[in-house]
């Protein structure tokens, strides 16, 4: 019953567009005529060794496309779909899949694995499909199948071991699969094809084999296998091996103590002399392993040393060996590793690594590693002086101040000099390191700081010289002016101390973005971002003149935009992330200048035309809104409040567009923000546009494609909009209301486990809290009785929220104020609904309790609201 | 199903501004969102402590002992405890414009001569200048205009109204003084006192609270010269009885200041928000340099001017309660200008003028001029109609 497809397969990929269209739309027909059919012929295509590879490749990739998406609620449809087809079509699928592992041709049989794997994943955990598992373990205890099927074999039960859980099936047979992978890895037994499939089977079997490394024999079983395929004479089996034991450093930390005086022994050979795939994967075992130490040391409550899993310190214990290897492949850099950011090679993994063991052990490291820098920075070869400074620069995060600050003092004026030496890749690293050195020993604002206010002339000096340097050493020079400004952020009297230099800073950077020889514009948007920190940083009161000036020269780049020739998409792109950059330190400026009364005139002389800009950026494409533009949008609507009405009439549009741009969520969520900023700004001005942008706001919240991160910002937008518009917000009522119990009973349903689900539901509980604040207060002086008949869903939902012992400080505060703001609003009309209500006496005390004053106030506030009412 | 790629940041720049962008303006909105919410929450508690306050405790014209201040410390703990200036100083918005517009007492215009004046008035000669509410409290002082808009934001000798060290002021306490700032001497004259150091004085009648200002204020150090932490000079105001020595006094007599008017306050009359006929003024050229209106030059324009507010079926009224209707606006201006209900428009006063009838508005001549100053609160009140008549 399976139809005839090839010709369709072959012509969907043709060169002819035309002929491609027409084959893709005849595919899509089959489809939707009969999908449980269509499915089928995909599969026969696959397993049919008489046909072209080319008509079974994409009948594969069809396949498993019907079976799995990335999006979560696609995968829920498809998962729906496939469940829907009659069993005997599906057995007939999955029968043909399970023939095709041994195919003679690898392409079809590694697909053939990837879509049992997928259809495993749908059926196992329902108990679908009992034989698959017998049927590949058959293929592997058959003595006489070709290597072929079991290779195939064990990258099928790789791949279903990381679709499902070891709780899906029962523990024999997780056994039985454990037990016939590592057999795959035995040398006596197989070839080197098996036992390199067996190696990333095992790799993708690492967490379903969780009970397994639980039990003491079986995971001394395990780890000897991977530790003899660490040594295979096959340097692909080694690698696969080595990846291994990276995945095993994360996950089983815990159980590691018995093995690493083999693990060193066998990473340390790896890094010294073996072929580098295999050498850096040796280096990542250690950096995993510090992942792992970090990790438990942020962790560690000192109350309770017992509660987390132990930290076994393997970083101290092996340091005196681990420092030599690590400083050893500092001096295997490569010549052209700063100009091509494709490269990653056993230097820099070294050096990453050295820095992940300095912020592990902190003070033990800085005498192991001072000797190399010592000996090595005056060398004639570059390779010592870059590897002495690198080394130096890696150790800076992870011991302390008092440790690290005699050395960079001594050292501080060594390195400025260096910033002259003849190599790029030292003058590269010697950069970078003074970046670090700044970013970690330069805080003016908390009282401390490796540059003295007598130094400051000279360090300001060198990087302004040295940002004239080569594009990659100009890039680390910004990078570090950026944390050399940083420092003065809120430093008091500090601060003042870089104004001299800011006009003198400021036009270096410009010039630095102005530059033509940087390749790709890295070196211009660092500039760039470099000069939105000078602005953040600088003290306003000394500098406004100049950010005054600055103003008009950023407008007038932004203006020049406008002019590139626009001929490829290449050169459109170009065009959007010059004026990225640009709308940036924009928005930047205008935050800056509009946060004291003298300089904000600055930015309300210029909105006309800060505003004419931002729109002929927006007019730069045709369906999308500029992410940037629409950030500085929303910071030029807060500074220039009620006048910013003028605007509406030309921005309006952009702003439904921002509105609607489902695909790049993160700019629907700026708008979202900006529309708050925009009801803010105009209060009930906003009342003309406000159909249509509730129109779209209930549509987002509607859409299951919009990215979930948008929705709680939707919500608390609606309380901006309510409080802008007062009871004129009535209208919506019968929309928003019913979303927003909607999202409540949501949150009551919400996993608890998931932590990331945890913050999400925090988000919107929080979000939901403002929607009702809002919509309250709008509605309060005038027409509270519309919000009557919901007062006692949400008082239902902050009693649900107040006995959740998950829920965030923020969440609090949002749920106390909003019963606040429904006693007032509503008064006695809701005196019998709080009668009733027994949870809010403990909740009010317990924020009354709080050590956060800002909670304590609203909880005061709130109680003053309650009992005015009981007293009516 | 790949391995995953164990490539690690190397040198990274590290900058990552774009992400730090985004971070900072959800931070602001998220701010700027809380104190939106706040400040509605202020006003409106604050709205409702007033009004419930109000009704309540009437102590006796006469009563002036210190037996009253218990149950008006009660009620003035609640208000302060809404009432937080330092929220109030970011107020805006049209709700805090109605709100301050709501808050002051406004007198009308003297268009007849009440019964008992002698008797139960006061009279004094009203300062040029701008009233405004101050309130100190927590350390500081703002002055807010009746738009709502702040016209200082100092530290002052009234109780609560500057960080200062030694304890009378207790963060409990604050002031709210019904003032006119007379930019000339830059002193704010007291008109009226409705808080002062936690007691409310809403519920009080005007011989209560003009002596209250009188003792309280001089003693608080607040009329003294301006120093580092008295940012500016307060003063209270000559009150005479509204006999013929008083009325003389305060229509002749000198006084520190530009007079612009005599305002008459009733003896027994309580604070009362709005427009009240408890409180009158009475302007002519000898005790006013502001008889009629002048534009924003300073210039008196051709025709007199009068504000007024649209209603839904097109009829303009005063802001008077109940609303005194003035005339209808023709459907097509409404049409051609964008105008809405609850619009505040200008209009001159034709050469019709206004026509009574047994005191009551006929006809009025009037000719639109456009929609008033978004600062402005609220219409005209009728008496300010009837004046312009008797010009």
């Amino acid at each position: 019953m399976a139809m005839e497809i090839t010709q369709f397969l072959l012509a969907a990929q043709s060169a002819d567009a035309k002929v491609r269209t027409e084959a893709e739309a005849r595919l899509r027909q089959f489809q939707e005529q009969n999908m449980p059919v269509f499915l089928l012929s995909l599969s026969v295509e696959l397993s049919n060794d008489d046909k072209p590879v080319e008509s079974r490749r994409l009948a594969g990739i069809v396949l498993k496309n019907s079976l799995d998406a990335k999006d979560a609620i696609r995968k829920e449809q498809l998962v729906q779909q496939w469940m829907a087809i009659d069993i005997s079509i599906k057995s007939q699928i999955k029968e043909t899949l399970l023939r095709t592992l041994g195919s003679s041709v690898p392409e079809a049989r590694h697909t053939a694995a990837q879509v049992i794997a997928k259809i495993a994943s749908i059926e196992i955990p329902r108990k679908q499909w009992p034989e698959l598992i017998g049927s590949l373990l058959n293929n592997m205890t058959q003595q006489d199948k070709p290597a072929a099927l079991k290779q195939a074999t064990l990258e099928a039960l790789g791949y279903v071991c990381e679709e499902i859980s070891h709780q899906d099936l029962v523990q024999d047979e997780v056994n039985a699969v454990l037990t016939a992978v590592v057999q795959g890895m035995n040398l006596a037994e197989h070839g080197p094809e098996v036992r390199l499939a067996a190696t990333k089977a095992l790799y993708n079997a690492l967490e379903f084999a969780q009970t397994n490394f639980e039990n003491e024999m079986e995971r001394n079983y395990i780890m000897k296998v991977v530790c003899d395929t660490a040594m295979s004479k096959e340097v692909e089996i080694r690698q696969a091996a080595f990846e291994c034991l990276v995945a095993i450093a994360s996950a089983y930390y815990e159980v590691l103590e018995p093995y690493m005086q083999t693990l060193f022994q066998l990473t340390s050979n790896a890094v010294k002399g073996d072929e580098e795939t295999v050498a850096l994967q040796a280096i990542e075992f250690w950096s995993s392993i510090c992942d792992e130490e970090i990790e438990l040391q942020e962790f560690e409550s000192p109350e309770s040393g017992d509660s987390g899993p132990p930290h076994s310190g393997f970083i101290e214990k092996a340091l005196p060996s681990l420092v030599p290897l690590l400083l050893e492949t500092l001096l295997k850099q490569e010549e052209d590793q700063d100009q091509d950011d494709t490269i990653w090679n056993i230097s820099m993994a070294g050096g990453t690594c050295l820095g992940l063991v300095a912020r592990t052990v902190g003070d033990a490291i800085v005498p192991l590693v001072m000797p190399f820098v010592e000996s090595n920075i005056l060398k004639q070869d570059w390779c010592c002086r870059e590897a002495a400074t690198y080394a130096f620069g890696s150790i800076l995060e992870g011991p302390t101040v008092e440790k690290l600050s005699p050395l960079v003092q001594a050292g501080l004026d060594f390195l400025l000099n260096t910033m002259k030496d003849g190599n790029n890749h030292v003058k590269d690293t010697t950069a970078w390191t003074l970046s670090r050195i700044f970013e970690l020993l330069h805080s003016p604002a908390s009282g401390f700081s490796i540059i003295s206010p007598e130094n400051l002339k000279r360090v300001v000096g060198v990087l302004l010289e040295s940002i004239k340097d080569a594009p990659n050493v100009a890039e680390k020079v910004c990078g570090a002016i950026y944390y050399l400004v940083q420092g003065y952020d809120d430093a008091g009297p500090s601060a003042s101390l870089l104004s001299p230099y800011l006009t003198d800073i400021i036009s270096c950077l410009i010039s630095t973005a102005d530059r033509t020889d940087g390749g790709d514009s890295k070196l211009r948007s660092s500039a760039y971002e470099t000069l939105n920190e000078v602005v953040r940083c600088s003290n306003i009161a000394e500098t406004s003149s100049v950010i005054a000036q600055l103003l008009p020269v950023i407008m007038n780049k932004l203006g020049q935009t406008m002019d590139i020739q626009i001929v490829s998409s290449d050169d459109r792109e170009k065009q959007g992330d010059l004026q990225a950059s640009l709308c940036g330190v924009l928005q930047v400026i205008i935050q800056k200048l509009s946060s004291t009364d003298e300089t904000k005139t600055i930015i309300l002389q210029a909105a006309d035309q800060i505003m004419l800009l931002f729109l002929k950026v927006f007019g730069c494409r045709s369906s999308t809104v500029h992410e940037e533009a629409m950030l500085a949008i929303g910071a030029l609507a807060y500074a220039t409040g009620s006048q910013f009405e003028k605007y509406m009439p030309e921005f309006y549009k952009y702003l439904e567009m921002g509105l609607q741009n489902f695909e790049e969520y993160q700019v629907c969520g700026i708008t979202v923000g900006v529309v708050g900023d925009i009801c803010r700004a105009l209060d009930d001005k906003v009342l003309p546009y406000c159909d249509g942008i509730m129109g779209l706001l209930l549509k987002d919240l509607a859409s299951s494609e919009l990215h979930r991160s948008v929705k709680p910002p939707i919500f608390s937008c609606f309380g901006d909009i309510a409080l802008a518009i007062g009871e004129h917000f009535e209208k919506y009522v019968p929309y928003a209301l019913p979303m927003m119990q909607g999202a409540a009973e949501i949150c009551a349903k919400m996993e608890t486990a998931d932590e990331e689900m945890v913050d999400y539901g925090n988000q919107l509980r929080r979000s939901i809290f403002e929607a009702y604040s809002g919509i309250l207060q709008g509605f309060k002086t005038v027409k509270p009785d519309v919000m009557l008949p919901y007062a006692q869903h949400l008082l239902k939902f902050i009693e649900l929220v107040s006995r959740d012992n998950q829920r965030d400080e923020s969440v609090t505060k949002a749920a106390v104020a909003v019963m606040g703001d429904l006693a007032d609003a509503l008064g006695s009309n809701i005196k019998l609904l709080l009668k009733e209500c027994l949870f809010y006496d403990e909740f009010l005390c317990e924020c009354l309790r709080s050590d956060d004053e800002q909670l304590k106030e609203t909880a005061g506030w709130t109680q003053g609201m309650i009992q005015r009412v009981m007293v009516l | 199903m790949a391995p995953h790629d164990n490539r690690r940041p190397f040198k990274r720049a590290a900058i990552s501004d774009q992400q730090k962008r985004r971070e900072l303006s959800l931070l602001r909105q998220a701010q700027n969102r809380r104190d939106a919410q706040q400040q509605a929450r202020c006003l409106a508690s604050s709205i409702l402590s007033l009004q419930s306050a109000a009704p309540e405790s009437q102590p006796e014209q006469s009563d002036i002992e210190l037996e009253t201040v218990p149950e008006a410390e009660q009620e003035s703990e609640a208000f302060s405890k809404d009432l937080d200036v330092r929220q109030a100083s970011k107020l805006r918005g049209p709700e805090v414009r109605k709100w301050f517009a709501r808050q002051l007492m406004l007198p009308e215009w003297m268009i007849d001569v009440p019964d008992r004046l002698a008797q139960d008035w006061y009279v004094f000669a009203r300062p040029a200048g701008k009233r405004c509410f101050v309130v100190s409290s927590n350390g500081t002082t703002v002055s807010r205009q009746r738009n709502g808009s702040i016209l200082h934001h100092f530290p002052s000798a009234l109780p609560a109204g500057a960080k200062i060290r030694d304890g009378s002021g207790s963060a409990q306490s604050y002031c709210i003084l019904d003032c006119i700032f007379h930019e000339l001497d830059q002193t704010y004259y007291v008109i009226d006192m409705v808080c002062w150091n936690g007691y409310s004085l809403y519920d009080c009648t005007a011989e209560f609270r003009f002596y209250w200002l009188n003792s309280k204020l001089e003693e608080s150090g607040a009329c003294n010269a301006p120093s580092h932490y008295h940012k500016f000079r307060f003063s209270a105001v000559p009150v005479y009885n509204c006999d013929q020595s008083g009325l003389h006094a305060a229509y002749t007599g000198v006084v520190p200041y530009a007079k612009d008017g005599l305002l008459f306050y009733n003896k027994h009359a309580l604070y009362q928000t709005g427009n009240t006929p408890l409180a009158l003024v009475w302007k002519d050229e000898n005790c006013s340099q502001f008889v009629i209106d002048t534009d924003g030059k300073g210039e008196i324009p051709s025709q007199q001017q009068v504000v007024l507010e649209l209603q839904d079926d097109r009829k303009l009224v005063t802001s008077d309660d109940p609303p005194v209707l003035f005339g209808c606006l023709d459907g097509d201006i409404i049409e051609k200008s964008g105008l809405h209900t609850g619009n505040l428009l200008r209009f001159a006063i034709g050469d019709g003028g206004l026509s009574f009838v047994d005191g009551k508005l006929e006809k009025a001549d009037l000719i639109y001029l456009g929609k008033s100053n978004r600062a402005r609160a609220f219409a005209d009140s009728y008496s300010k109609g009837f004046q312009l008549k008797s010009l």
